[in-house]
């Protein structure tokens, strides 16, 4: 028992080095980041350690950031090690140009879907994945919706014929 | 002849060996709206296909352009059967991002909310598979005391299946005596509903010999495939968040994490039945708790927190305070601090949890809803590959999908 945020972050520092890994504490969770090239790399050292046990993938999802150039886009994994119920957050950012994590779904079978969720809001193209194909919306639709680009339709809009729905 | 026909059949179908069968999207079975293309061979299932999404509603795009109170409308359409679990869990999200502490007696008081909420979703959940096995009368049966709980969140807040139930730091108004007499009766009469519910099925040879070994799962796949809640613990793991990692003082409670071993559609209904009537000890124990209190702390049903809860509207038409926090909440005025927060609790399905990062501003910058149902329905294939079509249906039902948590 006791496997500290503080050890986590040097048992990772130890093995990739202070200039890949940016360590964060967000309300009492370690949070860190490293370079997308090095994710699988990351989460199997997590998963494989046998004091760190990282095992359990409690969810993935994106983050878009348009004003970050460069790192527009985050891929963020929450991890859990359910014997010593300690939670991290791991992030790797990309560019959306060129939005190419590496799978983990050879790692977790949950990731899946979460990918195929991600990629399908996001357009992050995880490379190796199985069926990366859209999972909720339509498979015709060509644009990534949850990006910040695409804002909520504009509630005042006058232009729409829509009396059935209030705003005619 | 051939030539002429008009039906233009696909490339290589008079060929093939297997039957395709599609299940849904609006099948009766599938109590839901997804779609299962089955490849059958007789009655045998050779692979599945699966397609979700007929209800997606967009709901995180949604949620960055609304103010806190705003969403939780939003969660109770994710799992309808147990929704003020879900919104609890949103007020919790935001309690932590905002630094609210709540008194002990709103803490017992959504305890109560939120284990009649379970006891109502694993209800349903274990009277459909008795549905699906060919027992009606079961379904029929417990379906009025389903109704004893929804009067008792009308009694609370006003309405029914998708509640928007109490507000940041507590409840917008304290229980009446008639929610409490309501509560009163449910607590005297359920336990002899459930015990013979319990009597029809559990050691039924006929639901037996139908369940068990039927899409059974072994702990290390269940963990693998990011199970969690009742789904995860009848394959033998106990991990609950409610003991992992309490939130509205669990810790305060004597309850067991009921756990099976196989995994399969029988020991989910065991686990499932045996939560309902650790519920319940919870709920009788929370309302001991409740009578307990004495004096002013016995009207206390919120924190105090004028920043984000909603004053009393009688309040409003005659207080000058009380009209300028309203105002600035419902014109969302009140920035929430900047930070990211994972929070989870314990939903009727698992797992459920809300990444709510904010930059600062009145909306949240992304939120992202874990959902239990959308992680372990990917099992599915896994779970029915060589089963019977039959068994696939009775598989279905005894995972508790819930087609609004799929989909979000």
């Amino acid at each position: 028992m006791g496997l500290s945020n503080e050890y986590i972050q040097q048992r990772l520092t130890e093995k990739f080095g202070t200039e890949t890994l940016t360590f964060e504490e967000n309300y009492g969770m370690l949070s860190f980041e490293a370079p997308k090239e090095q994710n699988l790399k990351v989460l199997q050292f997590l998963y494989d350690e046998p004091e760190l046990q990282f095992r359990f993938l409690t969810d993935l999802c994106a983050v878009n950031y348009p004003e970050a150039k460069g790192k527009e886009l985050a891929v963020v994994y929450h991890l859990h090690n359910l014997e010593a119920n300690v939670r991290i957050r791991f992030k790797v950012f990309t560019s959306v140009t060129t939005p190419d994590v590496f799978t983990a779904t050879q790692l977790f079978a949950s990731a899946n879907w979460m990918e195929r969720e991600t990629y399908d809001f996001f357009g992050v193209n995880f490379l190796g994945h199985p069926n990366l194909k859209r999972i909720l919306n339509v498979d015709e639709m060509d644009y990534f919706p949850m990006r910040k680009e695409y804002p909520l339709e504009d509630q005042t809009r006058i232009d729409k014929d829509d009396e059935m729905f209030g705003r005619g | 002849m051939l030539s002429n026909q008009h039906i233009k059949l696909p490339e290589g179908s008079i060929e093939k060996q297997t039957t395709t069968l599609n299940v849904g999207p609006t099948h009766p079975a599938t109590h839901g709206v997804f779609q299962n293309i089955m490849e059958l061979d007789g009655e045998r299932i050779v692979s599945t296909d699966q397609t979700v999404g007929y209800i997606h509603r967009a709901f995180e795009k949604l949620a960055e352009r609304r103010p806190l109170y705003q969403i939780t409308p939003i969660t109770d359409r994710l799992n309808y059967c147990s929704s003020p679990i879900n919104n609890m869990g949103w007020h919790l999200t935001c309690e932590k991002l905002l630094g609210v502490q709540t008194p002990k007696r709103v803490d017992y008081l959504r305890v109560i909310i939120m284990e009649l909420a379970r006891i109502s979703d694993h209800l349903i959940c274990n009277s459909i598979v008795g549905v699906d096995t060919g027992a009606y009368t079961g379904f029929l049966y417990v379906m009025q005391y389903r109704e004893l709980i929804y009067e008792i969140y009308e009694e609370v807040c006003g309405s029914r299946l998708t509640t928007n139930i109490g507000r940041i730091g507590g409840f917008e108004r304290n229980f009446t005596n008639t929610a409490f007499a309501k509560l009163e009766k449910f607590l005297k009469e359920y336990p002899k509903v459930l015990k013979e519910f319990e009597n029809l099925f559990a050691r039924n040879r006929i639901f037996m010999e139908r369940t068990q070994g039927g899409g059974a799962i072994s702990a290390e796949r269940a963990l693998n495939y990011g199970f969690t809640g009742p789904n995860l613990r009848a394959a033998g793991v106990d991990y609950d968040v409610r003991v992992h990692t309490p939130y509205s003082s669990y810790e305060d409670f004597d309850f067991t994490v009921p756990v099976g071993n196989t995994g399969d559609n029988y020991d989910r209904f065991l686990v499932r039945n045996a939560e309902m009537w650790q519920s319940l000890s919870i709920i009788e124990q929370a309302y001991r708790k409740i009578q307990e209190f004495k004096g002013a702390e016995a009207e206390v049903y919120h924190a105090n927190v004028p920043e984000y809860y909603l004053p009393k509207k009688e309040d409003v038409y005659t207080k000058m305070e009380a009209l300028i926090w309203h105002f600035k909440i419902i014109m969302g005025e009140v920035d929430m601090p900047k930070g990211e927060v994972y929070y989870s609790v314990e939903g009727g399905n698992g797992e459920l949890g809300y990444y709510l990062i904010s930059d600062g501003g009145r909306t949240p910058f992304r939120l992202h809803f874990r959902r239990p149902c959308f992680i372990y329905y990917q099992a599915y294939p896994e779970l029915i590959k060589d089963s019977m079509l039959s068994d696939a249906i009775v598989t279905m039902s005894s995972l508790n999908l819930i087609a609004g948590e799929l989909d979000a």
